[in-house]
């Protein structure tokens, strides 16, 4: 069993699906953080089984819907002065923009580069998502 | 109020505004001054990155009805998108000179990302194997004005589900309306796509079934529509020469058929339907072109703010 210091101020994202933490790890390019970050992996979870954490020491802007989008089932607790002051359950975004590209060849998005890919969700159980352009489905799993 | 908006798929309008519209085309079709001149002095940019006869010609001929005007071109060698002119600008510059675009791009979504950056409203006449809204006002005008309502019917889609945009948008369309079952009729190859299936007719309730046999369903038909296996939908020739016979109409096929059955296609036809079935008063697909127009001039009129 490790011990972590609790952080003052900052961000915990916990409840990450064992082996999802790394890629959320990179995606928020904490590996040349100026700050520490602690980032746990397989930690025991009775709800499920092991988990991944990542407790970030600083207060960082997170884009919700893509974190969402790696794994719906994470939380982000904020961390205020050692406490826990806000706890943010994610789910699927019901719309994300330039995260999901499209990979349609016939798709407008193809061609004309300045457009936003722009997914909807479709199937929240299935994790689908449907490009407003062309309707072509794409899995969140895609993104990830 | 339809006027200023823009057409992307077949669900931009609602019930409404679609019974407003056929009936301005009914009344248009039954009293050819009704509306004429109404657009004089107005101009509709045809702009069409990929080659089209029926529907560039239906739009221009009703706009010239309306008594206005048309500009544009027919095919994306002569329009400044062969130089690299980005869709976002070519839309931009047009809406300097016209009232309103109709266009027809290869490209799907093409029409919904155009009016992003159109001052004018836009109309989209086909963009790629995915929407063509102005087909399904035809094909809705057309089920309207032959059977008396467009609810309540078992209508077949026989042919290319998969690349056929008239049919997509019009099982959108469609689905509009209550109580209506519909019946895909296609080899495994070109079934119906499945965001349809899955979002609309699921989601929605919508009554549907599939098969690849024509024979065992034409006789619980009240409309068929029948769509060509379109070449330029493939990137492979050997699938399209495999495909493209799949299903022929022929007279002896449609003895099984009811006699109040509407057979329908967007044209152009290629050999789908045999020729001989042209003289059967239940071949509707000619009488469809001139719905069309007269639906075309209800549209223009409406999105000018001229009805």
């Amino acid at each position: 069993m490790l011990n972590i210091t609790k952080i003052q101020n900052g961000i915990v994202i916990d409840h990450i699906h064992a082996g999802q933490g790394l890629k959320i790890f990179n995606w928020l390019g904490l590996g040349a953080a100026p700050y520490t970050v602690a980032f746990v992996v397989n930690a025991e979870s009775v709800r499920m089984g092991l988990k991944d954490i990542i407790k970030i020491d600083n207060e960082i802007a997170l884009d919700l819907a893509v974190l969402g989008l790696l794994d719906p089932d994470i939380t982000v607790n904020i961390i205020q002065h050692g406490d826990i002051t806000r706890k943010i359950s994610l789910a699927l975004p019901e719309r994300v923009e330039n995260v999901l590209i499209c990979r349609n060849p016939r798709c407008i998005t193809a061609t004309e580069q300045y457009a936003p890919h722009i997914f909807h969700l479709s199937d929240a159980a299935m994790g689908l998502y449907r490009c407003e352009y062309c309707d072509e489905m794409r899995g969140a799993g895609d993104f990830r | 109020m339809l006027k200023g908006r823009h057409l992307i798929e077949p669900r931009d309008f609602d019930v409404q505004e679609l019974d407003r519209l056929f009936a301005l085309a009914q009344r248009v079709e039954e009293d050819e001054a009704y509306l004429r001149d109404s657009c004089r002095g107005r101009i509709l940019a045809t702009l069409f990155f990929e080659p089209s006869t029926r529907t560039r010609l239906s739009f221009e001929a009703a706009m010239m009805r309306l008594g206005g005007s048309c500009v544009g071109f027919a095919e994306p060698g002569s329009s400044s998108t062969a130089k690299g002119e980005s869709l976002a600008d070519t839309v931009r510059t047009v809406g300097c000179y016209a009232d309103m675009i109709a266009m027809r791009s290869p490209k799907e979504g093409a029409a919904l990302l155009a009016s992003r950056y159109s001052t004018v409203p836009v109309v989209n006449a086909g963009d790629g194997g995915h929407h063509h809204p102005t087909q399904t006002l035809t094909d809705l005008h057309t089920i309207r004005s032959l059977r008396g309502s467009v609810a309540g019917l078992t209508i077949g889609f026989c042919g290319d589900l998969k690349f056929g945009r008239t049919v997509h948008s019009l099982v959108k369309g469609l689905s509009l309306y209550p109580g209506n079952r519909m019946v895909f009729i296609s080899p495994p190859e070109l079934r119906v796509p499945e965001y349809l299936t899955r979002d609309l007719l699921s989601r929605d309730g919508g009554e549907y079934m599939e098969t690849d046999t024509l024979e065992d369903v034409i006789g619980d038909l009240d409309v068929l529509y029948v769509t060509r296996v379109q070449k330029e939908r493939f990137f492979n020739e050997e699938d399209y020469v495999r495909l493209k016979d799949s299903y022929v109409l022929t007279k002896e096929k449609l003895r099984r058929a009811k006699e109040s059955l509407i057979i329908m296609h967007p044209l152009p036809r290629v050999n789908e339907i045999a020729m001989e079935v042209d003289a059967d008063p239940r071949a509707a697909y000619f009488r469809q072109a001139k719905y069309g127009m007269y639906i075309r001039m209800a549209l223009i009129a409406s999105i000018l703010g001229a009805a």
